[in-house]
């Protein structure tokens, strides 16, 4: 391998990795990913003269220790001499050739992100740099963020963390449920919310699914058998595995009950599948797992040829009270719809307060198709008029045209 | 705060808008009025409109005090303005979330540009 690749390669594998050790040591996020990047930059120079590391982990943490611990802002050292680099690199080799292993300290750094004094919609994006070295420009396109902006939100961030002195530790179990909560919902904004809806809703996060999957593989490496990473890995997959069939061959959207289920991704549904059954074996339910069976009913569609509304309005049930969030609440009110009729789902969706929902696009989707089913044309034009206004994806906006013209 | 979304569209853009297929014509003119109306039912539409295209454009500058009128756009660049729309919203993230609503198509661009507020 050359060594360019081999540098590029242990970005990819151990960026989080890395930065969680230095961190977790200088609690100063910002400044281990400085001298991470330093330590890379010095990779880029040193590997195709000297040759690539044994362990190239170990070798970039060490040429990156010694830039935390030099202190001073003198960088250019390490990069530009190339005797202080030989240098280094020899030492790097010992440390490298020692095997050392190196604890993996990314829980901790997932807990940090998703910590309660960090702003909540700053703390998908923390994860996906500091965990994953995500630039912040890709960040902000998939949050509809200016660049500059994004920047100065994580720096912000970081400089909360090392000035506020947040533990670099995971809670304690007595406090582990609500902050685990945290890091899973900031996982699952990565992956964005409303894909599976019935009459569906907009991706808002584009781009990000495979991060996202990434985020809840390391959360459930770190905790394993912890049944709601579990579950939120699980809902994932089921999302994901359905990707290829939410397009038509010309690029139109097709709604989840037109599926077809050929084009669903087998080894992607058995995973999650494993994975619900694994969780529902801990016996302690929650959020993500509920939402993740909800998906896992969707599925047997593909083996019996028809949905079981009624268990999912009843898994919709039980979602709305764990989380009476917008979205579970237009979801049980579409599964009450599917079971018991337009006119039940009807009743549920009004009782949606007005001021949630006026800019809430799968409200007005879900509105629009229930008026129809009942027959209030009027109000169904109305509201299909609402939800295209609202639309972002213009499969979506085609998709919902043909819906609001008379069949 | 009031935010200008500005709207660049390419040749073929301004193309859709005459498309002999009636359905595709249906397509680009439908969208428009959909989403001003969500402008104004979330109250945040302040104005806007749609141009006619750059060949239709006349410029007119000032030289060594000397006035100069030429035919076509002010710039000859692949994509032009093609419409804007002025919302009023607390901050940019809002005028942003607005501006992914827009009806796309490939290569249109949008800019979205506080207004300049006078000072004093």
């Amino acid at each position: 391998m050359d060594a360019r690749r081999a540098v590029e390669q242990a970005a990819r594998d151990s960026y989080g990795r890395l930065v969680a050790f230095l961190a977790a040591r200088s609690r100063d996020v910002a400044a281990a990913e400085d001298a991470l990047g330093d330590a890379f930059r010095a990779a880029l120079e040193a590997w195709p003269r000297c040759g690539v590391p044994d362990n190239p982990e170990a070798w970039l943490l060490t040429v990156a220790r010694r830039r935390l611990t030099d202190g001073v802002r003198h960088a250019r050292v390490v990069t530009d001499a190339l005797s202080t680099l030989l240098a280094v690199t020899e030492e790097a080799q010992a440390v490298a050739s020692a095997a050392t292993v190196f604890p993996d300290e990314r829980l901790k750094l997932l807990f940090i992100c998703a910590h309660p004094a960090i702003n909540a919609a700053t703390r998908t994006p923390l994860m996906l740099q500091i965990v994953l070295g995500l630039d912040a420009a890709r960040i902000a396109s998939a949050f509809l963020v200016r660049p500059a902006a994004m920047g100065q939100r994580l720096s912000r961030a970081k400089a909360k963390i090392r000035d506020a002195g947040i533990a670099f530790a995971v809670p304690e179990p007595s406090e582990l449920p609500p902050r685990l909560d945290a890091v899973l919902e900031a996982i699952y904004a990565a992956y964005g919310s409303g894909w599976d809806d019935v009459t569906g809703a907009d991706p808002r996060r584009k781009g990000l699914a495979l991060e996202a999957i990434e985020l809840g593989r390391l959360l459930l490496r770190l905790l394993p058998g912890e049944p709601e990473a579990q579950g939120l890995l699980s809902l994932m997959l089921h999302c994901e595995a359905r990707r290829a069939a939410r397009r038509s061959a010309e690029g139109g959207y097709v709604p989840l009950s037109e599926q077809d289920v050929a084009l669903w991704s087998e080894p992607m549904i058995d995973e999650a599948q494993q994975l619900l059954a694994a969780a529902e074996r801990v016996g302690r339910i929650g959020r993500f797992q509920l939402e993740a069976a909800i998906q896992s009913v969707h599925v047997q569609r593909a083996w019996t040829g028809r949905t079981d509304w009624e268990a999912i309005a009843l898994l919709y049930e039980g979602l709305v009270r764990l989380a009476p969030t917008v979205g579970a609440l237009i979801g049980r009110a579409a599964a009450i719809a599917e079971a018991r009729g337009a006119e039940a789902g009807w009743a549920l969706l009004q009782m949606i307060p007005a001021d949630a929902v006026a800019g809430y696009q799968p409200y007005w989707a879900l509105a629009a198709h229930l008026q129809k089913r009942l027959g209030r044309m009027e109000r169904a034009a109305d509201a299909y008029r609402r939800a295209i206004g609202l639309c972002e994806d213009p499969a979506m906006r085609d998709f919902l045209a043909r819906q609001a013209l008379p069949s | 705060m009031n935010y200008t979304i500005l709207i660049y569209e390419t040749a073929a853009d301004f193309a859709r808008r005459n498309d002999p297929d009636a359905k595709k014509r249906a397509a680009y003119w439908s969208a428009w009025p959909l989403y001003t109306k969500a402008l104004k039912d979330a109250g945040v539409f302040v104005g806007g409109a749609g141009l006619q295209p750059p060949e239709t454009a006349t410029r007119l500058s000032l030289r060594d005090g000397k006035r100069h009128v030429q035919d076509g756009p002010y710039a000859d660049t692949k994509e032009q303005l093609g419409g804007f729309y002025m919302i009023d919203v607390p901050h940019l993230d809002a005028a942003l979330d607005w501006a992914a609503r827009i009806p796309h198509a490939d290569g249109r661009v949008l800019e979205v540009r506080p207004n300049l507020v006078p000072p004093g």
